[in-house]
């Protein structure tokens, strides 16, 4: 896989530290780095971001090679310490490894990181394989430490998840630390900021002509038309000048910033026309207008900018083949007709047994016929917007569920406001809002559903779940007394599979003053060994569907005649189900059937 | 020998490690592979696909429309959903099992079997149908229908390697506590390939 990739590419470097916080499509590169520590690696996930990249940065001030990953949107939290440690810069290797998701497949926005290392100043490296990620996160390491600046690396989720045969070499580059030493230079303050401006801006200058030498871009093939391209829309790219058997003028760019403008320049020689493949947004379309305009050439650039390739969503083969069939000049080979039935749609679910349906469906009991805001966070529980529960009014990024509620309330007093958030989310962001909310006496219910892990990212450990990525075993950060010492005074524990009582809590905590918290305990079904499962007692059952329409559970169907069956494979027994059947017909392994 | 081979399923079927074991079983063989998966939210019961190519020069991992020599569907609906990636001339493995979305339970949206399996009779001439959710239970574990199928694949035939590399694959990436189980599925799929090769070829004749 790409990720793993990466992570062996910087073990093979020499990497001493490496911190991170789980998101789809980077979370495998930290856990590959774990899995594969002989134990000279510190690795830890970190509570968010920013702590993960201020880890990171102590350790390269006192020399270690370190590694920070992170998903596109987690740049954003990082993104108060990236912008000052491109001024104070790095002793040791620093890479920060983060992931952009076109498409989106699994994010909130279709950000383009290479933006990011332009804002900052930083150099990005931009992957087209598996292969190119191994080599350009070695050659990362060692550029941050010739420059003294962070490096990033972007690869996007076609190429973090996508697994190619490599020759791994297991020679590990050794770097021992110098340790830190202090100095006025590791102190960032107005005077220094604007010395060292001027300093970064010449250097870019600099890396943009040592990028024009770099084995990373590559211009080859001659004629009058010419292809520029990168990530994995490079590959397609590749893909379909050897299938179409194509003589065009091509630059691979796997520097997008600085730019190689050298190369760029003798690439754009003699052409009368580029097009520019790239996803997500023109960065490079617009380093080449730029450099044209320089230049006084006279060439058509196409791309985003004149409608040629879309912006939004990610590409495919078929898209780069008809953008590249259409500017030489051919014809697209068309597409086999294939005529398919309508098919329902299948979007993913809350799993059969999760704790988050029992927790959503108790509060959705409880306010039943009350006015209701609920106020959703970044993680499996976003699922529950999905209909039958429907009880995800908003989403923004992690742990706006908790200050989003707090808005609404000042503006809608008469409406009830309760703020979901999962534990993982809670230690990550969620914290500031609840203090937020309690000094600001705001009347909020806060749900942190604690199902001890980070589930959706694939488990990862985070503060309270008491396990570190060094295989220690720490003390469990105690989100009830951590609520309480804040000043939350209403704090209950309810396993939300006790519907009575998480009801009964539920209403208890919305006539409360002020903030009152409820922690849904249970753990993520991925955690627990699974039981028997429940099945339909098919006599009592009088095919009502109440069960199905009330918690759309993935485990239930209904079979012919009307009646509801229960597939033992996925069911967890977790009993929701049974405690909604009216007529008593679904239950457990003693069930009679 | 340059084979795309597609996997089409419900997130929780096992796809993942479906495309891994074709992966290192090709390896075995001296071949280059891509894979490319469906990570992230997808895997909660959502539509994922793999995509693994063998031999070949792509830089890319995505099998495009119509060039697909093997379509191996862990699901009913999930096999047509991505029947226009495979080739005119491509292959086709079907587990015959059905699984509900949601959407479907909730009455907002009908799953037509019926018509699905139509459709795939009609898109390929080379079609194995089987009821692998049996079989894996046969074998030990309903879990295991990921690698009955693959069994299928290669006693059929239709994929270009053999039964011991599959079987050492599994040793090498599986915990040993479940070779024996996956051992089991795989022949059971393996026998079944095998059988439906021979019974088509006896048909002609």
């Amino acid at each position: 896989m790409g990720n793993e990739a990466i992570a062996l590419g910087a073990i093979k470097a020499g990497v001493r530290v490496v911190c991170g916080y789980p998101g789809t499509p980077s979370t495998e590169v930290l856990e590959t780095v774990a899995k594969n520590n002989d134990g000279s690696i510190y690795v830890e996930w970190s509570v968010n971001e920013k702590t993960a990249m201020e880890v990171a940065a102590g350790a390269a001030y006192s020399g270690a090679r370190t590694m920070v990953t992170m998903k596109q949107v987690g740049l954003n939290v990082a993104s108060d310490p990236l912008m000052s440690l491109a001024y104070i810069g790095v002793k040791g290797g620093m890479v920060l490894v983060v992931a952009d998701d076109p498409g989106p497949l699994s994010s909130q926005t279709e950000q383009d990181t290479r933006h990011f290392a332009k804002f900052s100043n930083l150099p990005v490296l931009d992957p087209s394989t598996p292969e190119e990620a191994y080599a350009m996160i070695q050659a990362a390491f060692a550029l941050s430490e010739k420059v003294g600046l962070p490096v990033i690396l972007r690869p996007t989720t076609r190429v973090c998840h996508a697994c190619a045969s490599i020759d791994v070499d297991d020679n590990r580059e050794e770097h021992i630390p110098s340790g830190f030493e202090k100095d006025s230079r590791w102190v960032i303050f107005p005077r220094l900021s604007y010395k060292k401006h001027i300093e970064i801006e010449k250097l870019q200058t600099v890396l943009a002509e040592t990028f024009s030498e770099s084995p990373f871009n590559r211009v080859s093939g001659k004629g009058s038309l010419g292809i520029a391209g990168s990530g994995i829309a490079w590959a397609y790219a590749q893909d379909v000048i050897r299938d179409l058997d194509l003589d065009v003028k091509t630059f691979k760019v796997g520097t997008p910033y600085p730019f190689p403008e050298k190369l760029a320049e003798s690439f754009l020689e003699g052409l009368e026309a580029v097009l520019v493949l790239e996803e997500l947004d023109p960065v490079i379309e617009e380093a080449l207008l730029e450099i044209a305009g320089k230049n006084g050439l006279k060439v058509t650039i196409s791309g985003k900018k004149d409608g040629t390739t879309p912006y939004a969503g990610e590409y495919s083969y078929e898209l780069v083949r008809k953008a590249i069939a259409e500017f030489t000049g051919r014809s697209d080979p068309e597409v086999p007709e294939t005529t398919i039935p309508p098919l329902p749609a299948r979007p993913p679910v809350l799993c059969a047994g999760c704790p988050h349906r029992a927790s959503f469906y108790a509060v959705k009991k409880a306010m039943k016929g009350r006015k209701a805001v609920f106020t959703g966070d970044i993680g499996c529980y976003t699922l529950g917007n999905a209909k039958p529960l429907n009880m995800v009014d908003t989403c923004l990024c992690m742990g706006a569920s908790v200050s989003v509620a707090q808005g609404i309330k000042r503006v809608e007093p008469d409406t009830r406001l309760f703020a979901f958030i999962g534990d993982s989310t809670f230690f990550h962001t969620g914290i500031p809002g609840v203090i937020n909310a309690v000094y600001n006496q705001t009347d909020i219910v806060l749900v942190v559903l604690d199902n001890s892990t980070t589930a959706m990212t694939g488990h990862q450990p985070h503060p309270g779940t008491g396990r570190t990525m060094m295989g220690s075993v720490s003390e469990k950060i105690d989100i009830a007394g951590l609520l309480k010492s804040i000043g939350v005074k209403w704090v209950r524990k309810i396993n939300p599979f006790d519907q009575k009582a998480a009801i009964s809590a539920v209403k208890e905590a919305s006539e409360v003053k002020g903030v009152s918290a409820i922690i849904f305990e249970a753990p993520c079904i991925a955690l627990i060994k699974k039981p028997e499962a429940f099945s339909v007692d098919s006599d009592k059952c009088r095919a009502c569907g109440l069960c199905i329409r009330e918690i759309g559970c993935p485990s239930m169907f209904l079979i012919d005649d009307g009646k509801v069956q229960i597939e033992p494979s996925t069911c967890y027994a977790c009993g929701l189900c049974g405690s909604i059947c009216p007529f008593g017909a679904i239950g457990g392994m003693n069930h009679e059937n | 020998m340059k084979t795309d081979v597609l996997i089409a399923g419900v997130g929780g079927q096992g796809q993942v490690l479906a495309s891994r074991l074709i992966g290192a079983a090709a390896i075995l063989e001296g071949y280059a592979v891509r894979t490319g998966e469906t990570i992230g939210m997808s895997q909660r019961g959502g539509s994922v696909v793999s995509h693994v190519r063998i031999g070949g020069e792509s830089l890319a991992a995505t099998v495009p429309f119509g060039q697909a020599d093997l379509l191996i569907g862990f699901e009913l609906c999930e096999a047509v959903r991505n029947l226009k990636r495979l080739s005119k001339k491509g292959r086709l493995i079907v587990n015959t099992q059905r699984i509900n979305p949601v959407t479907v339970s909730l009455g907002m949206e009908q799953y037509d079997a019926g018509a699905m399996e139509e459709t795939l009779k009609r898109a390929a001439q080379d079609a194995i149908f089987l009821d692998g959710y049996s079989l894996a239970r046969e074998a030990g574990s309903v879990k295991a229908v990921n690698v009955v199928l693959l069994g299928t694949a290669v006693g059929a035939g239709y994929l270009p390697l053999s039964r011991e590399s599959f079987l050492q694959a599994i040793r090498d990436i599986l915990p040993q506590k479940l070779h024996d189980l996956n051992f089991a599925a795989f022949d059971k799929g393996y026998e079944l390939g095998n059988r439906a090769v021979e019974d088509k070829t006896a048909q002609i004749k």
